[in-house]
């Protein structure tokens, strides 16, 4: 594009004189354009985050008559110091390790069952994505009756013989019921993009497979696999971002409980903000947290800039 | 549900693995059947129980029946939400919002996008990153400082302070990460001779945005729409916080009304059926156009 | 997807023009009155407070506070009190959010626990001149913090263990009285046989599975009838010795058995009196509100006093309470409505329509059930016998929280004097600043 050249030509050349004012001017109407959003974004997003970072070093709270002192890192040290923030920091990790694997291996198997030109296969579609547009706070006290000691999922596994165990209500099973009913509502909406993805990989890929005699598994293997790539980059980075900022779920269903098995690192910085009042010591949790998903998504993003490069 | 597989199909249902296990097909559509059992239960039950009485929703959780509409079914609890709930008030609040901040979101964001992707100027790889990098912060941990600021920012009307307006519950939530990221990816597959041709024809940038760019963006335009309709019309934290009067209060918080000692788990089913059911009507309708749009719009990393 | 933008933006100008009509007046609330004295340009015009209040969709109570606001707008042409209701659930947030905007309203309800942090914090102005009225009040209804009056509320709520007279009979179990509660001995003797004999998937039911203030409420009454409290009451500076002694751990112990031994469920359902109803437990541990609909579901039920663990039986205290705000810009108004609503005849209303139990005596005699003698009498006796307040202190929202946490845990397994001690330091911490 002509535009963005730059160059340091001879300002008697009238050509190049020309252009380089394009480029002024594009830059001007560039920021013009930007402008709406960047305000925005500054005013409720940037603003926000960095009161949020000011706060970390203060005992701010949220009632008080008196104002809030500079205190330096004390927030951290007590943060470092509280079993619970670890214990939440550890949840939040499995909840992630689990989950991202789980939830988009089974949206992508969503998407393959979908994919099939058979009737009904639009009313299939709709059905699974059904969770997706239902608000997390209704799905949170369903999915609690559900679970409960007598609910519909231990009648259901009774009917197998099996005594199902008090699911929310119990250390060793809490995590793992939030992961399966977090994986249920937000499956459909990754089975929708891996299906953009699956419909961007030519048919004549698999007539020639087909061709070759590969088998079922061998064309997954070979032809969708890799043309999922791009498509595989944006699901990872999604599912993580969501799964480490799991709060509403938490909210509603455990409160973290029982025995800090489901407290997550936002739900205690929830917690200690709202109930507890102490805003300063909860931005302090924020300000961690913002630097760990940071971390993780450049990581990320690192290794999958390394696999594209070598394809 | 008997008609033959398409042999063009893609994926793991083809051609292929009929001619050698012809029970395939069969066993997929066994599976695709029970899948619907799972994701559509819950919401069964959520509907099913909203014609019901307390004690019968209790009485039924350990068997079928929860699911079922049997026993003694009416409309009281609807009737009873209807007198709680100024209800047809909080649908308008929550339509306003949600549809003001997707119309507001659709511009502001593609514009911005259209700057980032079609322009070049110094500073937007820049930009672009800080743009993704607020993707990572959750709602939750900037929801106490964002109340405390827009406490002291001047209104429109020249007092301080957004508490208790449309605004508050709309601009904060216009320009939104994602959406620019998404306008983003689209408009980069969109050929760019087209804008070289209508620069030399003497079209101006903005032009070329909304009379070249955007008219192809259909897809996108879909997307984000519906990206950023769910969480407008499912928001829940925010308003409970800034909303004081019931004539901007939203639906979602109406939910609250319903939770007092004793609960009538009934009307929260009713209630909660009545808020969603909208959403899941509009999505049926529009569901094929829908996927389509998230499709094409070629959602990549 | 034909759309264009030109469509776009014609309905997002549409619908901003409709949104910036419709927040013209910021959601239709004047949040502060005209300056005190100046009673608007429309000369007769009363000068209008409002008042907000926590019962969105809560119909009945509603609906009386609104008759009382009627009452008092049509007695005098001075001023005007306009009614707004919040939902219970998020109220305390609404309230803390607009205070921090400064835009509290002249009245408002306060949750009685919560009036020492929010009058420490300067939300609240106190009451005067109404000792003589407030003093025919239950004390458990009139909120005080450092010797001053902030708030009275017109009932009180009392905690009772709920069961039948045909299940205390089918296992031998006496039927307790005011005077003769049951001891520790002889209910542990009786939850015992009632699981032993299968019949019930919980002996019983102490609503695990509710959340939030429902933990100091309900189970903090059951710690200070073991011989312990939330918090020493002499200064309110340390919780040392009262949350960690050998009274509390025994508290904490037996609490942690109830449920080891498989007498309650860590997480009960998410509506216990349903439960209840539906045979799924024997004996339910909970609040007088829940008198109506247990009542109408059976004929002999029968609401058992609070059981005496060792210190005589405790039941907590205390529940919505009115008060006038520090921001109100024109107090004489809040304190005339304050004054006109506390007569007998409102509180007989409230406390009818809520059927909790009224404050006054003279009231009590107005509300079918509560009169002496009638259904509702056994709550006002429970109240008036038992009830322990909780702290009143500016730490008491994180006092609530951090017991609610530490006794969640404990249920579950954790460590009872481990536990106790890390959430008395804790406490001990967060009082420092109140000093």
């Amino acid at each position: 594009m002509a535009t963005t050249v730059v160059t340091d030509a001879p300002a008697s050349d009238p050509v190049r004189r020309a252009r380089r004012t394009t480029v002024r001017r594009t830059a001007g109407v560039g920021w013009a354009m930007l402008a709406p959003a960047a305000v925005l974004m500054i005013v409720f997003l940037i603003i926000p985050i960095l009161l949020t970072f000011g706060l970390a070093f203060t005992n701010a709270r949220l009632i008080s008559p008196v104002p809030a002192k500079f205190i330096g890192i004390d927030n951290f040290v007590r943060l470092f110091g509280s079993a619970t923030f670890w214990k939440s920091l550890l949840n939040t990790v499995i909840f992630a390790i689990v989950i991202v694997p789980v939830q988009s291996g089974l949206a992508l198997v969503l998407a393959l069952l979908v994919n099939a030109k058979v009737r009904g296969t639009n009313f299939f579609r709709t059905v699974y994505f059904l969770p997706v547009v239902t608000s997390m706070v209704v799905v949170s006290m369903l999915w609690m009756f559900m679970y409960q000691q007598n609910g519909l999922i231990n009648a259901l596994l009774g009917r197998l013989g099996i005594v199902g165990p008090d699911w929310l209500g119990d250390s060793r099973t809490a995590l793992f019921a939030l992961i399966v009913m977090s994986a249920w509502q937000a499956m459909g909406f990754h089975m929708v993009i891996w299906l953009s993805g699956l419909q961007t990989i030519p048919g004549e890929l698999y007539e020639a497979a087909s061709l070759d005699g590969a088998s079922t598994w061998q064309q997954f293997a070979h032809v969708t696999w890799p043309g999922l790539l791009q498509t595989r980059t944006f699901i990872l980075i999604t599912i993580t971002i969501a799964a480490f900022s799991l709060f509403t779920q938490v909210n509603v269903m455990t409160q973290g409980g029982p025995l800090d098995s489901t407290s997550t690192v936002v739900f205690q910085a929830v917690r200690t903000g709202f109930q507890q009042q102490q805003t300063g010591y909860a931005s302090s949790i924020s300000l961690v947290f913002f630097v760990i998903v940071l971390a993780v998504s450049l990581v990320q993003r690192y290794l999958t800039r390394d696999k594209e490069l070598k394809r | 549900m008997t008609a033959p597989l398409d042999a063009s199909a893609k994926g793991v249902v083809h051609a292929a693995g009929e001619k050698r296990r012809p029970w395939l097909p069969w066993a997929v559509q066994a599976l695709r059947i029970a899948l619907c059992l799972v994701f559509g239960l819950p919401l069964l039950f959520m509907i099913v129980s909203s014609f019901k009485p307390d004690t019968q929703i209790f009485g039924d959780l350990g068997s079928a029946s929860a699911f079922l509409p049997v026993g003694s079914l009416s409309l009281d609890n609807y009737q009873g939400v209807f007198e709680r709930v100024p209800f047809a008030r909080f649908l308008i609040n929550s339509v306003i919002i949600s549809v003001v901040t997707v119309g507001l979101g659709i511009v502001v964001n593609s514009m911005a996008a259209f700057a980032l992707s079609r322009l070049k100027f110094p500073g937007q790889k820049l930009v672009l990153g800080v743009i993704l990098a607020t993707l990572i912060v959750p709602f939750e941990t900037m929801a106490l400082p964002l109340l405390w600021w827009v406490n002291q920012l001047p209104y429109f009307d020249g007092s301080i302070g957004w508490l208790d307006t449309y605004e508050v519950q709309i601009i904060p939530f216009v320009a939104n990460a994602f959406s620019i990221y998404l306008f983003y990816q689209y408009f980069d597959s969109i050929p760019k001779e087209l804008d070289e041709a209508a620069t030399v024809d003497g079209a101006s940038w903005f032009r070329i945005y909304r009379s070249i760019v955007m008219p192809l963006a259909g897809p996108a335009i879909a997307t984000v729409a519906i990206l950023t309709f769910l969480p407008a019309w499912n928001s829940y934290l925010w308003p409970l916080m800034v909303t004081q009067s019931e004539s901007i209060r939203p639906a979602m918080v109406g939910i609250d009304y319903f939770k007092q000692m004793n609960v009538s788990w009934g009307q929260i089913m009713a209630y909660a059926s009545i808020i969603t059911v909208p959403v899941l009507v509009l999505f049926v309708a529009f569901q094929r156009a829908f996927i389509n749009s998230i499709a094409s719009s070629g959602v990549k990393g | 997807m034909p759309v264009t933008l030109k469509k776009i933006a014609v309905a997002a100008t549409a619908m901003t023009l409709a949104m910036s009509l419709g927040a013209c007046s910021k959601g239709g609330s004047t949040p502060a009155s005209p300056a005190p004295g100046g009673s608007g340009s429309s000369g007769a015009a009363a000068s209008e407070i409002s008042m907000w209040t926590h019962n969105a969709g809560n119909k009945d109570e509603l609906a009386a506070i609104q008759t009382i606001v009627d009452d008092f707008n049509g007695s005098q042409a001075q001023y005007k009190v306009k009614l707004q209701a919040f939902p219970q659930e998020s109220y305390n947030q609404s309230v803390t959010a607009a205070a921090s905007a400064k835009k509290l309203p002249c009245l408002l309800d306060i949750d009685q626990p919560n009036v020492a942090n929010w009058a420490w914090a300067g939300y609240l102005a106190p009451i005067t001149g109404m000792d003589d009225t407030l003093s025919k009040y239950l004390p458990s209804t009139v909120a005080k913090y450092n010797g001053k009056t902030y708030a009275y509320g017109y009932y009180d709520v009392s905690l009772t263990w709920v069961t039948r007279k045909s299940i205390l009979d089918e296992f031998g179990i006496r039927v307790p009285t005011i005077e003769q509660p049951w001891k520790a001995d002889e209910f542990m003797a009786a939850l015992k046989k009632v699981k032993d004999s299968g019949k019930y998937a919980n002996a019983a039911d102490i609503a695990t599975g509710w959340t939030g203030e429902w933990w100091p409420y309900g189970f903090s009454p059951l710690l200070q009838s073991f011989g312990g409290d939330l918090i020493n009451r002499t200064d309110y500076k340390t919780a040392d010795g009262v949350l960690n002694g050998d009274k509390a751990v025994a508290w904490a112990t037996w609490f942690q058995n109830l449920a080891k031994d498989g007498y309650i469920a860590k997480k009960s359902g998410s509506d216990p009196s349903q439960d209840f109803m539906n045979g799924k437990s024997a004996f339910l541990w909970n609040g007088s509100w829940t008198a109506v609909p247990v009542r109408e579901k059976f004929s002999d039920v029968v609401f058992a006093p609070p059981v005496d663990f060792g210190n005589g039986g405790k039941v907590g205290g205390g529940s919505w309470t009115w008060g006038q705000s520090a921001q109100c810009s024109n107090p004489e108004a809040a304190a005339a409505y304050l004054k006109f609503a506390s007569a007998d005849k409102y509180v007989a209303l409230v406390a009818q329509k809520t059927n909790n139990i009224p404050t006054t005596d003279e009231a009590a005699k107005l509300v079918p059930g509560f009169e002496p003698g009638g259904v509702n009498d056994v709550f006002r006796q429970y109240s008036k016998k038992f009830t322990v307040m909780r702290p009143e202190t500016p730490g008491y929202p994180y006092i609530a929280t951090a017991f609610e946490k530490t006794a969640k845990d404990i249920l579950n397994g954790a460590d009872p004097k481990t536990s106790l001690d890390a959430l008395v330091k804790d406490i001990n911490t967060n009082q420092q600043q109140y000093s």
